[in-house]
């Protein structure tokens, strides 16, 4: 993380970076998290995704092991860390595309750990991919579509049926193009989605997720790879989502984004959350710092008692209990 | 050099039997890998399973022949369902590695002695397809001449009754991939997570798209099998799977029409060049003999010698087939 590769006021042009504070969207979630303490585990006034003792292991290597973690409704959490923390295993665990050796996650309070992927969708959880995945072969339009819940024509006897599905596809359509206009992308509706830039991906694929109408919207670097211009854009486009009421958490590394768009920040390094709290508390906590400037310093990093105090045990007794 | 018999005899295969069977597989072929990516290559073990489903009904079941035809059905079912259900969770390579294998398996089975009360084991069964030339309204013995078209009453019947059912095949593909179902199988094909992602059950999006495709050359099977009037365990050998995928790809994999434009150029090729080198004047036969060793009776491989090098040209100059897009198949790439 250099401060050199992109601060927003930079190129956005004066005031370009405050233009685009959290406040000027309207965050509904604003003084939520003031009386918070910013403790790794903390419980939230209002959680919708709790994850409890979750523990995953690859052979040897414990690649998530984490205690407690609420993640509040209707807020932009940020969940941060260095290459190799375990942010992604994490994610793919929280949305069933990965199962949990050990652990629970709950969405409002319902056991979803054993759910599979595709009836989180239909629940209103919906992830986005570290490696934008656009359906290079279908058009902008049908990648849009595709995102909607419930089509009756996706059944395999009525898609036979024309009248059975037609209406539908006509508001399915509507909204697609609704959404397109909301990210400038009405123009590109007819091209394969294959054609689209890096960027542009990047935005179908947050608008497409939209198209289920989730609680939740989960993103996993959404910003990756995105040109600084495009980057302002995507971020308007999450405060968006938390003044629609969604909540939103996303993986990052730009400390500028999670700063600018986080109401809230989780860091994770070697599979385990080491801190917690609102984007200013995070950047001055040293656990965080020594995460960050410790990957190259190994030997540092293991000795740091700051750490391991803080991180939650990683004793067999810690794992949530119901083995 | 009698051009006009070439000409007629090209003709004639581009719409009979052969053609019509091919086309049918295809389409079948075409909605596994075409529409839902999925790497079946072992197709012709779904035409052995509907050839034996008409076949055994008959021999073994002593029940009608339209009975078998359902029988036929039901194996192909169960066979989507052996293959299907194990590997489709797991990554697209474990299926074609099941598939290759089942087919084999299948041949081997139903050739093998102790089904001799079956399956009539390697000299298979004759005498089932009764039923479908009593229902013909021409007369199966005489011949039928209109234009270059030049048929057997008996399979002038065979090839009415196929472009009804390849029409059936065409019309169900078009209107399932112009639904909502066809778009989220098309998004498997693309990429599984991101459909599963977006709240679709790519497992059996999965497992219908390779039954609805072993259905469909299941049929192409029983049809095979009624047109030559005998089931026989060898024509159901891999490289029929292999032929399959050749039509399939000669036509542009994910169109509609392909499969059956595809079969008839390839069938249409093959007629040609066995026409054309046995009907070369005795100057050049001569030529050819002691040059490749070129004889009456290795002209039918040399046929195949010839489509493979025409295939080779299309995969350099045109790898999308006839009727895919050379830009969305770059796309791929990205």
């Amino acid at each position: 993380m250099t401060d050199d590769e992109f601060t927003p006021g930079r190129t956005a042009g004066g005031g370009g970076a405050a233009a685009l504070r959290a406040t000027d969207y309207g965050n509904p979630v604003a003084g939520v998290f003031d009386e918070i303490e910013p403790v790794p585990g903390v419980s939230k006034p209002d959680p919708i995704l709790v994850a409890d003792g979750v523990v995953k292991t690859f052979g040897g290597l414990t690649a998530v092991d984490v205690d407690h973690l609420e993640i509040q409704r209707g807020a932009i959490t940020a969940l941060i860390g260095p290459n190799g923390a375990g942010k992604t295993t994490f994610f793919n665990l929280l949305t069933g595309f990965d199962r949990p050796d050990r652990g629970s996650v709950s969405l409002e309070g319902e056991d979803i750990s054993r759910v599979p992927p595709h009836k989180l969708a239909r629940r209103g959880m919906v992830r986005t991919f570290q490696l934008t995945k656009a359906l290079s072969r279908m058009t902008v339009l049908d990648n849009m579509k595709l995102g909607a819940t419930g089509q009756r024509g996706e059944s395999i006897w009525r898609s036979l049926v024309g009248p059975l599905w037609a209406s539908q596809e006509v508001e399915v359509q509507g909204r697609a193009e609704e959404l397109l206009d909301r990210f400038n992308m009405t123009h590109m509706a007819g091209e394969f989605a294959g054609t689209l830039s890096g960027g542009q991906r990047k935005l179908i694929e947050m608008a497409r997720a939209l198209m289920t109408d989730p609680k939740l919207v989960m993103l996993d670097e959404p910003m990756a790879g995105v040109n600084p211009a495009l980057t302002q854009s995507l971020l308007g486009h999450v405060k968006g989502l938390r003044s629609e009421g969604r909540s939103v958490i996303f993986v990052e590394h730009d400390m500028d984004v999670v700063r600018d768009i986080s109401d809230w920040v989780v860091v994770m390094a070697e599979g385990q959350i080491i801190a917690e709290g609102t984007p200013d508390a995070i950047g001055k906590n040293q656990a965080v710092v020594d995460a960050y400037l410790g990957q190259h310093h190994d030997q540092d990093l293991s000795a740091d008692d700051g750490i391991s105090e803080r991180s939650p045990g990683r004793g067999p007794d810690s794992g949530g209990g119901d083995e | 050099m009698d051009w006009g018999f070439i000409f007629e005899r090209v003709m004639t295969a581009a719409i009979g039997p052969e053609v019509i069977v091919f086309a049918l597989a295809a389409i079948g072929l075409n909605v596994q890998f075409g529409y839902a990516g999925l790497l079946n290559f072992g197709q012709v073990g779904f035409m052995a399973a509907g050839a034996y489903g008409v076949g055994m009904a008959v021999y073994w079941l002593n029940i009608s022949f339209w009975l078998g035809i359902g029988l036929g059905l039901v194996y192909a079912l169960i066979l989507a369902m052996l293959l299907g259900l194990p590997t489709l969770r797991l990554r697209a390579d474990y299926l074609a590695i099941v598939t290759i294998a089942s087919s084999e398996t299948i041949r081997l089975f139903v050739r093998w002695r102790g089904n001799s009360g079956r399956t009539g084991a390697s000299e298979g069964i004759g005498e089932f397809a009764r039923p479908f030339y009593d229902l013909n309204p021409l007369d199966n013995a005489a011949r039928y001449q209109f234009g270059p078209f030049n048929f057997l009453g008996r399979d002038l019947w065979v090839v009415i009754i196929g472009w009804i059912l390849v029409g059936i095949a065409l019309l169900l593909v078009w209107q399932w991939m112009r639904s909502p179902w066809g778009r989220a199988l098309k998004a498997i094909r693309e990429d599984e997570d991101a459909a599963r992602a977006l709240g679709k059950n790519s497992y059996v999006y999965k497992l219908q798209a390779l039954l609805i495709g072993g259905l469909i050359a299941s049929v192409a099977g029983m049809l095979q099998v009624i047109q030559k009037a005998a089931v026989q365990p060898d024509t159901f050998n891999p490289v029929i799977t292999f032929m399959i995928w050749t039509i399939l790809i000669l036509g542009g994999p994910g169109r509609v029409w392909s499969p059956v434009i595809g079969s008839m150029i390839y069938w249409s090729l093959i007629v040609f060049l066995e026409n054309f080198l046995r009907q070369l004047p005795p100057g050049s036969r001569s030529t050819l003999e002691s040059t490749i060793k070129l004889s009456d009776f290795n002209i039918s491989q040399f046929r195949f010698i010839l489509v493979g090098l025409g295939l080779i040209l299309l995969a350099r100059y045109r790898p999308q087939g006839i009727f895919g897009s050379r830009e969305e198949m770059a796309l791929d790439d990205r």
